[in-house]
């Protein structure tokens, strides 16, 4: 019988999403739903005196207007341990219980009214009198202060300090050697789906349709805010019109709108603007990262220094990876690894597209690239040198790792060769042409799933999980999967996820998904099978896919079964502890730049991925080309600007913060190096939603510098920068 | 102030009392209960509202109800015929041109859009005619081809 996995089939969910019938968290309609919209501080830090709310209230169709002066006291019981999307310390904003305003754009209050309309008019008259406070606003200032993570303190909390021998002595007595800083501006996921919520209580039941990656932790946190037990509350998420890790976390507005709903007794729509997305919900924080790379003559690293400053807020830390990619994507006898935060009046950030992992990457790419100038040596040359055969940050050794292949493949493919040897030696026209490329790595996460399938009276399937689908195609690889372990056509399995009353399921993010809830599908699949054949002589099911459902079908009716079902939990084993597992990649790109105006065009970009097994090569390889746009972005446009005297955010929309358009966007190849993992998971899946990301802002400025001869060393690299102004 | 609207949604003529000051996006999800049409922005930065209005392409976030009064209103809920999807939804569907799919309601009304005016559009030409939606998933790629897929489909229909 051949598998669909592998197989590039077709989304399962393509013809409701097309159709403008996927119900993402704001189409839904309880009856008598009303609609909710946020009134925000104007100031960072300081406490509001005043909140005169009598226009809004005189507004037609206005409910209520709810703030910290009429909203009850609410439980907020802590949560023992913290949610893995949580960060460890510190403590999640609260809405409206007290005068305290700790960043500009934090909700202060909330007017309720009949039509969407009346509600942002109403907003729009709050009006809010402020004792104002002294805000650290600045980042220059701040980070003066920075501090190592306080989690790094705790047990399987993210390192501040990683050491191996003498990073510093070995940089000094180096004969090659980098020494620059790197400046990553906070980044904001701008998924096209703003966050949204729709609370409606029943009683002391609270349901949310609500935009989450993680269905069960937002039931869990909202059980805590309003201090009633998990079971009172049931979150419902079918489709995710993207996120990239902005819903991995329950954010303030999510109780604000269940708040809202218990007050007014109505079921409320509240959606945040798009201008509230850049305050309300997280983002990549601004990183300023130093490192010094010492190499000997041939260019072997003798010593890689790495020092990162990144954002946090004043009331949670929110603390990254950024040091794990220069401890162990290259060998290094010696290295010297430092995290700080500067605590800042700003939201708190969260985790973007492969977090952490591409700013760590991003700094040790660009150095990489300008050792390889001191070297005199080809920069592919250069990582090849230096290949890391086991990881030496963990000492542990690789449960798979095909790099090798993936730069053999892409340079081949890219032509590579054809690289021009000078910085600034190519011209076409008015066009520089340079090549640049870099590596990209992420770790292969996996956690505890569970599943649900059934075999219907028809032989049909249904399997069942509270897992996430925020554009990937969890849908369809999971049908996948399912499919093939009970031998059944991909059209007589409904996968179906996104509510809080399946059995539990991970976040959605980190690139798991397909590790963690695929193996539980494959487990309770396989379960079931097995207990179908308990049932009946193997010999008597057919191998032929479309008889298979036939086969169960009389099955069930011969032992009188409306149904057979099999539940099960399928748990990470011990590989994780014996092997280091990482996902790794190869970018290359070519850039051309106009010599008199200094634009910047990207007309080829090629990833080569080695990510374990690829359950649906047609939708992976889709997700890695959207992801190198991501990349291509935060080359080129992508920044968010603070007004750093008033800590307030200057280009929140869509038309001043810059995401790639279609005019942006020219030569996107991604491919796959075939590679079978054993150990990482029972599906030999690695993911490869995040690192489609990585690495490919490096391989666009290198390709800069190639082009031109300027190092730009400050993301994103602008037409201003490129002419050297 | 309300008044009664009269217009054509997806070929049904509707008339409903609306507030002077809704705007066309909240009429036609509120009102009329068609969800497909999407809100991404605060007005006129995503293109994820657009709709078709007499057979051009319209965001619906920065447009009044009562604007297209009499007007003939199609969204992307009244592309597909008798449960068939149409040759553009189709390719959208075969070639990718949705991740999250989120953009794609306003993407495939922009594209109708260019394909009622211009049957055989260049790849130029369909890019500039989706300049105004924007996409965070596919990286624009897919949808482009999408695009292309669907205008051979329906040159083989004809």
């Amino acid at each position: 019988m051949s598998g669909s996995v592998g197989q590039p089939i077709d989304r399962v969910d393509g013809p409701a999403k097309v159709g403008g019938k996927a119900r993402y968290a704001a189409d839904f309609r309880p009856s008598g739903v009303v609609y909710g919209a946020i009134v925000t501080a104007a100031i960072a830090k300081g406490r509001i005196a005043a909140l005169d709310t009598t226009a809004a209230e005189a507004i037609p169709g206005v409910i209520s207007v709810i703030h910290h002066g009429n909203a009850p006291q609410l439980a907020y019981a802590p949560m023992d341990p913290r949610p893995i999307v949580d960060p460890k310390t510190g403590e999640a904003l609260r809405v409206f219980q007290n005068d305290q305003v700790l960043f500009a754009g934090q909700p202060i209050a909330l007017v309720v009214a009949e039509e969407p309309e009346q509600a942002i008019q109403a907003a729009a008259l709050v009006r809010a009198s402020y004792a104002v406070g002294n805000a650290a606003s600045d980042f220059s200032h701040a980070s003066l202060e920075a501090r190592p993570p306080e989690e790094s303190r705790h047990p399987g909390g993210k390192p501040g300090a990683l050491r191996r021998g003498d990073a510093d002595a070995a940089f000094a007595a180096a004969t090659r050697r980098v020494d620059a800083s790197y400046e990553q501006p906070a980044e904001f996921h701008c998924a096209i789906e703003l966050h949204g919520t729709i609370a409606r209580w029943d009683h002391d039941h609270l349901t949310l349709w609500d935009k989450t990656q993680w269905v069960d932790n937002d039931r869990t946190e909202m059980a805590h805010v309003f201090g009633i037990p998990d079971d009172n509350v049931r979150v419902i998420s079918p489709f995710v019109g993207g996120a990239f890790g902005s819903a991995l976390r329950s954010w303030p507005h999510v109780a604000a709108a269940a708040l809202a709903s218990l007050l007014v007794n109505r079921p409320v729509e509240l959606v945040l603007t798009r201008r509230q997305q850049f305050s309300s919900v997280g983002y990549r924080p601004r990183t300023v990262q130093r490192v010094r790379l010492g190499a000997d003559d041939n260019g072997r690293l003798t010593a890689v220094i790495h020092e990162a400053v990144a954002q946090t807020s004043a009331y949670e830390e929110y603390a990254e990876m950024v040091i794990e990619p220069p401890a162990m994507l290259y060998s290094t006898p010696t290295l010297r690894a430092d995290y700080r935060l500067a605590p800042m009046n700003v939201n708190t950030p969260c985790p973007m597209r492969a977090p952490g992992i591409v700013t760590g990457t991003l700094a040790l790419e660009l150095a990489m690239d300008e050792l390889a100038e001191a070297c005199d040596l080809d920069p592919l040359r250069l990582r090849l040198l230096n290949y890391a055969e086991r990881d030496e940050n963990k000492n542990l050794p690789w449960s798979s790792k095909s790099l090798r292949q993936c730069y053999a493949i892409g340079a081949e493919r890219f032509g590579w060769s054809r690289r021009p040897s000078a910085p600034a030696s190519r011209r076409d026209g008015h066009w520089l042409v340079g090549y640049g490329m870099a590596s990209a790595v992420y770790p292969a996460h996996r956690a505890p799933a569970t599943a649900h399938a059934e075999l219907r009276a028809d032989g049909t399937a249904s399997v069942t999980s509270a897992a996430s689908d925020m554009g990937p195609g969890t849908y369809t690889s999971m049908t996948q999967v399912a499919a093939d372990e009970l031998g059944l056509p991909i059209n007589a399995v409904q996968f179906e996820l996104g509510d809080s009353l399946m059995p539990p399921a991970p976040v959605h993010g980190g690139s798991m998904t397909m590790a963690s809830v695929g193996s539980a599908v494959q487990a309770a699949c396989r379960a079931l099978r097995a207990k179908a054949l308990d049932l009946e002589h193997p010999n008597r099911l057919p191998q032929d896919r479309g008889a298979m459902q036939q086969a169960y079908a009389r099955l069930l009716a011969r032992h009188r079964l409306d149904c057979l079902t099999a539940e099960t939990e399928a748990m990470p084993d011990d590989a994780a502890g014996r092997f280091s597992m990482y996902a790794f990649g190869a970018v290359f790109a070519e850039v051309r730049v106009d010599a008199e105006l200094g634009e910047i065009r990207v007309p080829r970009l090629l990833g080569v991925y080695a990510a374990g097994r690829i359950v649906n090569p047609k939708t992976a390889r889709s997700q890695c080309i959207g992801g190198m746009v991501g990349g291509l972005g935060m080359a080129l446009t992508e920044r968010g600007q603070w007004d750093d005297r008033f800590g307030k955010i200057m280009n929140a929309s869509l038309a001043d913060y810059l995401v790639p358009v279609n005019a942006d966007v020219q030569s996107i190849e991604a491919l796959f190096v075939p590679e079978e993992d054993p150990w990482v998971n029972p599906l030999g899946v690695k993911g490869v939603g995040e690192i489609a990301l990585v690495g490919v802002a490096p391989a666009i400025l290198n390709a800069i510098h190639n082009a031109t001869g300027r190092r730009i060393r400050s993301l994103p690299a602008t037409l201003e920068k490129v002419m050297g102004c | 102030m309300r008044s009664v609207l009269s217009l054509t949604v997806n070929g049904r003529a509707r008339e409903d009392l609306v507030a002077d000051n809704m705007l066309l996006l909240d009429y036609l999800r509120e009102v009329a209960g068609l969800t497909g049409t999407k809100q991404g922005c605060d007005g006129g930065e995503c293109g994820a509202c657009t709709v078709l209005v007499d057979d051009q392409p319209r965001l619906a976030c920065s447009t009044l109800a009562h604007q297209v009064a009499g007007k003939r209103i199609e969204t992307i809920e009244g592309l597909a015929t008798r449960g068939r999807l149409s040759a553009l939804q189709q390719a959208f569907h075969e070639k990718l041109g949705t991740q999250c799919g989120f953009c794609t309601p306003g993407m495939i009304m922009a594209a109708e859009a260019l394909l009622r005016r211009n049957p055989d559009p260049s790849r130029d030409e369909i890019k500039a005619a989706l300049s105004g939606n924007l996409c965070r998933c596919t990286g624009y790629v897919k949808i482009v081809e999408s695009v292309e897929t669907a205008v051979r489909a329906r040159e083989a229909a004809e």
